[in-house]
């Protein structure tokens, strides 16, 4: 090896390494800062105890706006992925004249005007329905800005689905509904898994909705009530902070896992692509 | 089991397109029958129209005597065979075989069973619990037959049965389904735009073209007797030869020779009609009159081999000849028709004459 290659190969681990530091950094505060008796923003060697658990399970918010959350992602979700997968298997069997072109518009639509720029007249309309601090509805405007990409997205696995498959179904006597329990939704369900997961995590991260729309502190969910994670002095509280930033990444994770292990984001083999 | 009778049955495509048109065709109970044509003729859209897969336009479709014109596709007593198999990738072979089953809801047990007796017959026992996905494609597609034999319907259709599989397996699958059909007597009908296919597998073959059936017969009658020039070119694997001619005092001048009419046929002279003659009916070693060239090309065909004659007027003409007997290229050739295998079709219309 010469000085050159080596030099070259030393350079090119040095800057992985501080690449690499540059995420791993805050993943490792996130490990130990909660089982540091006086934590910090700095990284250091913990000094072990459990006591910032304790105050954080005691916070009178902290362990609700969990529970809130997971409400919220769960209508989010739910309300996305059965919708999504019911208009993406419409729009992709049935021919309508302007299909595509509607799919489109709605999917530029929703990317265009995104939370931000339809906050006012959401907050004024949910206002007028009497629908603030509910969060059922705000589970509901949240599915409703991410059912254009949902749909969109389902429909591209839809439509890979060879209509042979639901035509041999209607052949052996199936209805439709037993076409679509036996033959699509298994068939399609790699994708299913996929929206389900992105929808959960677009959800569970979403601030600004929840901000706006559950105006009582009790009905926050946790991605809106970090915010307010201070303490008396106005400073950010370095004692629930780490351990609710822990408990608030858990169910993304464990829900990747899940479904990652039992479906897997793939197609099953036998469809040719 | 059940015969199946079309009635002027038409099938328009929203786009206009009439892929099947006006259509009148009778198969008869326990028939191997064959839809035979071009791609775009039509034919599968005339078996999606039986299957109750595609509305049709008007008309009517009898199967064992019931209309079922109206009726949807399950409620037919027919089953069917899709060109890809269709097998539904996340069930095991077993469930696969078993699904016209589930549909009617019966139980585990009875599934179960219909799967292990369907397969057997159909050498899948040991396959039971693959998946679609780890099967050869010729054991797929005898879990597609095992499925729709565990229907237990009437009526089987295929589509395109054999288009799947590679040229050596397709032989073997080939003999294979005859004698399935053979075995379960049911009445059959399948697709294929592969004349050799239609012809080896068949009881009666429909040849159709542009929506129309063209001729229905036994393979012999379609081979031996086609009733016009689409026919006659679409059938044989080596072309039939199609030459133009002329009638005069009693004989044809065709090639740039004169032959007699074949006896029965009247024609005044000057009539134009088409000479049809299969490369197979032609003999070099027979003397009499024939048709005179110069050998062109000589291709080779296994047991025979196709030699092509340049005639005195620029016209070629097939002849298959034993492979012992293949002669040097640049030599002349006298090719005489066999007694009564000479056919006449009408210059203008094509329409076989004296039928």
């Amino acid at each position: 090896m010469t000085t050159r290659q080596m030099l070259r190969r030393t350079g090119y681990v040095a800057f992985m390494a501080v690449v690499l530091a540059f995420f791993a950094v805050p993943m490792l505060w996130l490990a130990s800062a909660p089982f540091d008796s006086d934590p910090g923003i700095g990284l250091r060697w913990p000094d072990w105890t459990l006591a910032n658990w304790e105050t954080t399970f005691n916070h009178p918010y902290a362990l609700g706006s969990l529970v809130n959350s997971i409400v919220l992602c769960v209508v989010a979700t739910a309300v996305t992925t059965v919708l999504a997968t019911l208009a993406a298997y419409a729009l992709s069997r049935v021919r309508i004249p302007g299909r595509d072109a509607l799919l489109y518009v709605l999917l530029l639509l929703s990317s265009v005007v995104t939370g931000t720029a339809a906050m006012v007249p959401i907050f004024v309309m949910m206002f007028q329905l009497g629908l603030i601090n509910s969060q059922y509805a705000t589970g509901l405007v949240i599915a409703g800005g991410m059912l254009p990409a949902a749909i969109f997205i389902l429909k591209d696995f839809v439509d890979s689905v060879p209509r042979s498959y639901e035509e041999s179904a209607r052949v052996f006597g199936a209805s439709p509904t037993q076409v679509l329990l036996h033959v699509v939704l298994p068939v399609a369900r790699p994708g299913i898994a996929t929206i389900l997961v992105w929808a959960f995590v677009q959800a569970w991260g979403n601030f600004l909705l929840p901000f706006l729309l559950l105006r009582d502190v009790s009905q926050q969910p946790a991605a809106v009530l970090l915010r307010t994670l201070k303490d008396e002095g106005g400073s950010a509280n370095l004692t629930v902070i780490p351990v609710f930033s822990l408990l608030y990444a858990v169910p993304v994770v464990a829900l990747y896992l899940f479904v990652s292990k039992r479906y897997g984001f793939r197609f099953h083999g036998g469809i040719k692509a | 089991m059940a015969g199946i009778e079309l009635t002027g049955l038409s099938t328009v495509y929203p786009n206009g397109v009439r892929a099947v048109d006006d259509l009148d065709l009778s198969i008869t109970d326990g028939e191997f029958f064959a839809l035979l044509g071009p791609s775009g003729c039509g034919k599968t859209t005339l078996l999606r129209t039986i299957a109750g897969l595609e509305q049709s336009s008007s008309g009517t479709v009898l199967i064992d005597g019931a209309d079922v014109t109206r009726l949807e596709a399950g409620r037919r007593q027919v089953a069917m065979v899709f060109q890809d198999y269709a097998l539904f990738p996340h069930m095991t072979v077993a469930e696969n075989i078993a699904y016209p089953l589930r549909v009617r809801r019966a139980t585990k047990q009875a599934r179960q069973e219909a799967a292990v007796r369907t397969s057997g017959g159909l050498g899948l026992g040991t396959l039971l619990e693959r998946r679609p996905a780890q099967l050869s494609g010729g054991q797929q597609q005898r879990v597609a037959l095992a499925r729709a034999i565990a229907m237990e319907a009437e009526v089987l259709l295929l589509d395109e049965p054999l288009s799947n599989l590679d040229a050596r397996l397709r032989l073997e699958a080939r003999t294979f389904l005859k004698r399935l059909q053979r075995e379960l007597g049911m009445t059959t009908v399948f697709v294929t735009h592969d004349q050799a296919e239609a012809l080896a597998l068949a009881d009666r073959i429909a040849v159709m073209s542009e929506g129309r059936i063209r001729q229905v017969g036994s393979p012999k009658e379609v081979f031996q007797r086609p009733r016009d020039t689409f026919v006659a070119n679409f059938i044989g694997s080596t072309p039939m030869n199609l030459l133009s001619a002329i009638v005069r005092e009693g004989h044809l001048e065709v090639a740039g020779t004169r032959l007699p009419l074949p006896p029965g046929v009247q024609l005044t002279d000057d009539t134009a009609v088409t000479v049809g003659i299969r490369p197979e009916y032609l003999r070099v070693d027979g003397g009499g009159e024939g048709i005179t060239g110069t050998v062109s090309i000589v291709e080779n065909l296994g047991v025979t081999s196709l030699v092509t004659l340049e005639c005195p007027d620029g016209a070629l003409v097939g002849l298959t000849v034993p492979e012992q007997d293949e002669p040097a290229v640049g030599t002349t050739l006298t090719a005489a028709p066999e007694p009564g295998r000479l056919l006449l079709y009408d210059g203008e219309t094509g329409v076989l004459l004296g039928s």
